[in-house]
């Protein structure tokens, strides 16, 4: 199976732009072969949207998501939106809508709300983790901060995903490096190889560039094989659409000689995390 | 005292950024030119470099705004900026509007102008200039306050402080200096002593009192490592300036902000109402 990595600018808080850009970007990723593309977080409307995350939010059964739908016969597409839900909660989400359906919908689980990020103020938090079945293999969608931390990974991975799909919007901060990078590209390239090697799953990884009230997204959106090695990288900082094959035997080479996967023990660490959940709850912790 | 200095800076990286922030921040406003002042410093020789990086010769529209005090030396390092960076520079000079206007800000049978408030003066005639070249291009001004200015407050409000894009303002002056050697801006710009060329002789760290690497490496450690006073003193800085420094910091929030609108709504204007400045763009 061959993916694309669309490496996208949005422009802020303007669906309709935006889903012409969607469609421009899928009509190109076809054309190259892809049977997959992943767009970055927010693809639909921008980043920084603060206020105006109500007047962008689309429903599941909205006349945007039946375009998404429509566009999806040429590909399967993971694309990043906001998502109102009844009594007016609104998500950071990513769908994942193949063949003219909406297959899954991820919402953001880790809302950042610290320094730039203002996430927990416009947003609900997403409040499940689950994988789902794709024709390409069991998959999982992460939006960037969940991408952070460990835990939403390892569930994902618990319930036996083959690809592992995470969409960003990762703004550049720290410039001392010397590598001609952000600081913060270097974490994410670290996490794509851990969890890549340590799950024995393809990583799929699409990031947006472009500057956004002063804020530079850094794109090198990449793509990671089963053990580690990575299969595609998109430039830094321009817009971009890379191409990765994605071979389910390589996952099974890849666990073969490391058996991860086959030998986590989630049962040990879902009792040990209750133990020490618990004595978090007693004096003097 | 450790040997201050600023942060390190990667000039490739800071290079790429702010080159693209320049052209996205201002394409996405429907606009193709950008407007800056070149005063023949260090920070408008830099904002110039990356500016005509980003938009070309054709788009950028550097203007030189002596005033009667301006030094020869500043026009001359101007021009050699935009020799260097190849792009044209047009002069507009405030010495008359300076002239006609001064002698009406004095207070009735008072006291002259103090050279502060002369100064906020020709500051705010320049951005007078800027905003109506701006108008006149249909274009965007460049600002070129960097960090260690911002933080300090070394700036005159609605004067040098006015732009709409400012590339150099997460840099200190020593980074500043570092881009500018990336950037070709000419040796003896980069090496003169930065002023503000209100009068002849006049140098930021004579005026203030203190270096521009002392107070890069005082504010780095204060605002970026977010190390208390008392801790930055420790390291081996001199405890009068560690102070002096964070109330500058304080006192000068103001200029960082934008003015105070009284409450009354339910849906404020900064309170509630809050959008990208890049809305829909």
């Amino acid at each position: 199976m061959k993916a694309a990595l669309a490496q996208i600018f949005p422009r802020l808080a303007d669906v309709p732009a935006n889903l012409a850009l969607h469609e421009r970007s899928v009509n190109q990723a076809v054309a190259g072969g892809a049977e997959l593309v992943v767009f970055p977080e927010l693809s639909l409307t921008g980043y920084g949207l603060m206020e105006s995350v109500p007047d962008v939010a689309i429903q599941l059964d909205s006349p945007t998501m039946r375009d998404l739908r429509q566009l999806s016969r040429a590909a399967a597409i993971v694309v990043g939106f906001v998502e109102e839900a009844p009594g007016a909660r609104f998500y950071n989400s990513a769908a994942f809508v193949d063949r003219g359906e909406i297959v899954h919908v991820h919402r953001k689980v880790h809302l950042p709300t610290h320094g730039l990020f203002d996430e927990g103020r416009h947003f609900a938090a997403g409040d499940r983790i689950r994988a789902f079945d794709t024709r390409f293999g069991r998959a999982g969608m992460l939006i960037c901060r969940d991408f952070w931390h460990l835990g939403p990974a390892y569930v994902l991975a618990a319930q036996q995903i083959d690809l592992l799909l995470v969409s960003s919007a990762s703004p550049g901060r720290g410039a001392t490096g010397g590598d001609g990078r952000f600081q913060s590209t270097a974490s994410v390239d670290l996490l794509g190889d851990v969890y890549s090697r340590s799950f024995g799953v393809h990583v799929l990884h699409a990031n947006r560039v472009g500057c956004e009230e002063g804020v530079t997204f850094t794109g090198a959106s990449e793509a990671f094989g089963p053990a580690g090695n990575r299969l595609a990288r998109a430039r830094d900082l321009d817009e971009d659409l890379v191409f990765v094959d994605v071979d389910p035997d390589a996952r099974r080479t890849a666990r073969i000689h490391m058996p991860f996967q086959r030998d986590e023990r989630p049962h040990l660490i879902l009792r040990e995390l209750q133990r020490a959940l618990a004595e978090r709850t007693q004096p003097g912790y | 005292m450790p040997s201050p200095s600023a942060p390190n800076l990667d000039t490739e990286l800071a290079e790429a950024v702010l080159v693209r922030f320049l052209r996205d921040e201002l394409h996405r406003t429907g606009l193709r030119h950008l407007v800056l002042g070149l005063s023949g410093g260090i920070d408008s020789a830099v904002a110039a470099m990356l500016a005509v990086r980003a938009v070309g010769a054709e788009h950028l529209h550097a203007v030189a705004i002596p005033s009667a005090q301006s030094s020869p030396e500043s026009l001359a390092d101007a021009r050699a900026v935009a020799d260097a960076g190849g792009f044209a520079v047009e002069t507009i000079a405030i010495g008359d509007a300076a002239a006609g206007l001064l002698p009406h800000l004095a207070a009735p049978g008072g006291a002259d102008v103090t050279p502060l408030r002369r100064g906020n003066v020709m500051a705010r005639l320049r951005m007078i200039v800027l905003y109506d070249v701006s108008a006149r291009v249909a274009g965007l001004v460049v600002g070129m306050s960097n960090k260690t200015e911002l933080l300090l407050g070394y700036g005159t409000l609605h004067g040098d402080m006015a732009s709409a894009l400012n590339p150099l303002g997460d840099l200190y002056k020593g980074q500043v200096r570092a881009l500018a050697r990336r950037l070709g801006v000419p040796q003896q710009v980069i090496e003169k002593p930065p002023t503000a060329d209100l009068w002849a002789g006049q140098t930021d760290e004579g005026e203030m009192g203190f270096t521009y690497d002392e107070a890069d490496a005082i504010l780095h450690r204060l605002v970026d490592l977010r190390r208390a006073p008392a801790d930055v003193v420790a390291d081996g800085f001199p405890e009068p300036l560690v102070r002096r420094i964070e109330t500058m910091i304080v006192r000068n929030q103001f200029k960082r902000r934008l003015p105070l609108i009284a409450k009354l709504s339910t849906r404020t204007i900064g309170h509630e109402f809050r959008y990208p400045r890049d809305w829909r763009t």
